[in-house]
């Protein structure tokens, strides 16, 4: 995804600085210091409770895009297409809020899993209580996904404005839930290079932008170390079917293979999490349900699967470091 | 800018002389991993921005990592599988960042070629001082840590001058990797030297079939086996290249191992291939074939003028 825009720029009459060719970062480990450089395989192995192979951490959207999401500096996968006002994609997002959720749900429990962590931006707890009230029924945990799929967090977004998004989306999601809400995703996985202090500074312990890594991993901020989580990126039903525009077998095939691998992995380097990202506008259309239903069945079927949710699994991580 | 670098020769498919591999075999076949380090806020660069999003562009700053703390220890475990060496396009400051897979590759016998310093810096107008200064830094700091000479080159980013390759070929590189001009080895026209292109794949790189054509991994699998496929029953006649450039952070994903080792374990299930490296073709082409087809293209040349 997102692969660097390449464009065609007038070559004649630039000149390249001799800086440019100073490397000020070329030295061990990475060019920054938000984490440590560190080799999956390299580390200690990650025991499950009940000598479970793989920890299933499935997520669950809850995503409200407004109408009027400026097109700047980007929009978020899902966001608005056409001119003002794009009543089609608007609505066809919140469908997910109104029916596809229910179909997941009952996906879920047909495949016999019933830890899930819920990443809500905050404006759907507040347009539809009904939803908090349904997760919180069914123990599901609930993590904060911003305020809603337009108010991005990015470099240049004035300072204060980010904190109050950020304050925004966890208090309203803590009083409304009665959750602490611990769990993190920005809209969009996109950051400021502050995003990880603020969510810290508000009690956040983990979060999920980062798609480097397989297993959760410790990342620095000004308040301490939190946890980055792999929360599941590529084959997220949204990417697999709106990004790539991959058919509806492929979601399962690839669901399918991931597992396989990371269930291979955990014979020889310990537990692995297999993640599963879940959009009710895409997954709980009827048509695609199904698709959704195999590939969560396949997993369901394993029985030294631990299905747990994010601060669970976060929890039993920290526990062994 | 010109309309052409006129850095080849026109010599058809159908009118060059034939390529015999050792032992009979109809393809030579090389994986080129590319192991590459993408700085998370590089200098400005007045032809290219790096990022998409202001940075911190996490989404693809940390998919790219991904490759070097997980995806390139899986793709390396496949390819051990199947007896693959790799034939490495290297970030050279990755010989800094990332010791631990430089040593990995090192005792594995893999070949390592220059990919620039880190593909977040660009070649576009440089000066020939400065791209020369790259190639320096290339040469000695890949002989310092992995005490190989670099026989091979593929453009950071793939992004060039006007002089790249006449600078390679002055440097004592014998391949580049930046033409896509062909199925075989090519010799490339360069103000000194010999120089040649050898065939990388734009069609076969994984990171443009997964996320340029956005292509799911089992068909990525069988566009493998498909390529392969025809390039043996050309190289029936005459000796073909096959390259899979690889990136770890595309094909090491958990979801696309499964497709990987599936056309490996295809490819590798033939017993007229010649499974080789970059510097193992470039130096095979110099010794039977170079001359060959040098004069090939000069009697072409003379028969077929080109009216411009």
């Amino acid at each position: 995804m997102a692969r660097p825009p390449i464009e065609q720029k007038e070559v004649s009459g630039a000149t390249i600085p001799d800086s440019y060719l100073e490397y000020e970062h070329r030295s061990f480990g990475m060019d920054h210091d938000r984490y440590d450089w560190s080799l999956l395989t390299r580390r200690k192995p990650v025991k499950w409770p009940n000598g479970a192979r793989v920890a299933l951490w499935v997520n669950v959207a809850f995503e409200f895009f407004p109408l009027d999401t400026p097109a700047k500096p980007f929009k978020a996968l899902g966001g608005m297409v056409t001119s003002y006002p794009d009543l089609r994609h608007f609505s066809l997002r919140d469908y997910g809020n109104r029916v596809g959720v229910f179909r997941v749900m009952d996906a879920l429990d047909a495949a016999g899993i019933s830890k899930v962590t819920g990443a809500f931006n905050s404006n759907v707890a507040r347009r539809y209580p009904y939803l908090v009230d349904q997760v919180n029924g069914r123990g599901w945990e609930i993590m904060a996904n911003g305020v809603d799929m337009a108010k991005l967090h990015y470099t240049g977004l004035d300072a204060d404005q980010e904190k109050a998004q950020v304050k925004e989306s966890l208090s309203t999601l803590r009083e409304m839930s009665g959750q602490p809400v611990k769990g993190w995703l920005s809209p969009g996985r996109s950051e400021s290079w502050d995003t990880p202090d603020y969510i810290a500074a508000e009690g956040v312990e983990y979060f999920c932008d980062w798609i480097n890594d397989d297993m959760p991993y410790p990342f620095r901020t000004k308040s301490g170390e939190i946890v980055a989580m792999p929360h599941q990126h590529w084959i997220d039903d949204s990417m697999v079917w709106l990004h790539y525009k991959h058919k509806e077998q492929d979601f399962v095939d690839q669901v399918v293979d991931q597992f396989d691998l990371m269930y291979d992995e955990s014979g020889r380097e310990g537990g692995r999490i297999m993640a599963i990202t879940i959009h009710p506008w895409m997954s709980g259309q009827p048509h695609r349900i199904k698709y959704l239903e195999e590939a969560l069945n396949y997993i369901g079927k394993h029985a030294d699967v631990w299905n747990a949710t994010g601060y669970e699994i976060m929890q039993e991580w920290k526990k062994q470091q | 800018m010109k309309a052409d670098l006129g850095l080849y020769e026109y010599l058809p498919w159908n009118a060059r002389p034939s390529i015999k591999w050792p032992n009979g075999a109809k393809v030579a076949f090389w994986v080129a991993p590319n192991i590459e380090y993408y700085e998370i806020d590089p200098p400005v660069n007045p032809l290219r921005t790096p990022w998409g999003k202001p940075t911190p562009d996490v989404v693809p700053y940390s998919e790219r990592d991904h490759g070097n703390r997980v995806g390139h220890w899986r793709m390396m475990d496949v390819m051990d599988r199947y007896n693959l060496r790799g034939s490495i396009s290297l970030s050279v400051a990755l010989l800094d960042h990332h010791p631990e897979i430089i040593e990995a590759c090192k005792e594995r016998n893999w070949e390592f070629f220059s990919h620039g310093i880190y593909n977040t810096r660009y070649s576009y107008a440089m000066t020939e001082v400065q791209e020369q200064a790259i190639i320096t830094d290339s040469i000695d700091n890949v002989q310092k840590h992995t005490g190989q000479r670099i026989a091979g080159y593929l453009a950071p980013a793939l992004t060039h001058t006007e002089r790249t390759m006449d600078l390679l070929a002055k440097n004592g590189i014998l391949y580049t990797c930046d033409l896509f001009i062909d199925d075989q080895p090519f010799p490339v026209n360069v103000k000194e030297g010999r120089f040649i292109s050898i065939p990388y794949s734009l069609e076969m790189n994984d990171i443009i079939v997964y996320n340029g054509s956005m292509v799911p991994p089992r068909r990525y699998a069988d566009m493998l086996k498909a390529n392969f496929d025809r390039l043996r029953a050309d190289g029936a006649k005459n000796g073909t290249v096959m390259c899979i450039p690889l990136h770890a952070y595309a094909v090491g994903q958990g979801h696309r191992l499964a497709a990987f080792e599936d056309a490996l374990k295809y490819i590798t299930g033939h017993d007229d291939v010649w499974v080789a490296t970059g510097r193992e073709i470039a130096e095979y082409y110099y010794e039977h074939y170079y001359d060959e087809y040098v004069q090939a293209i000069k009697d072409f040349k003379k028969k077929h003028p080109a009216r411009i």
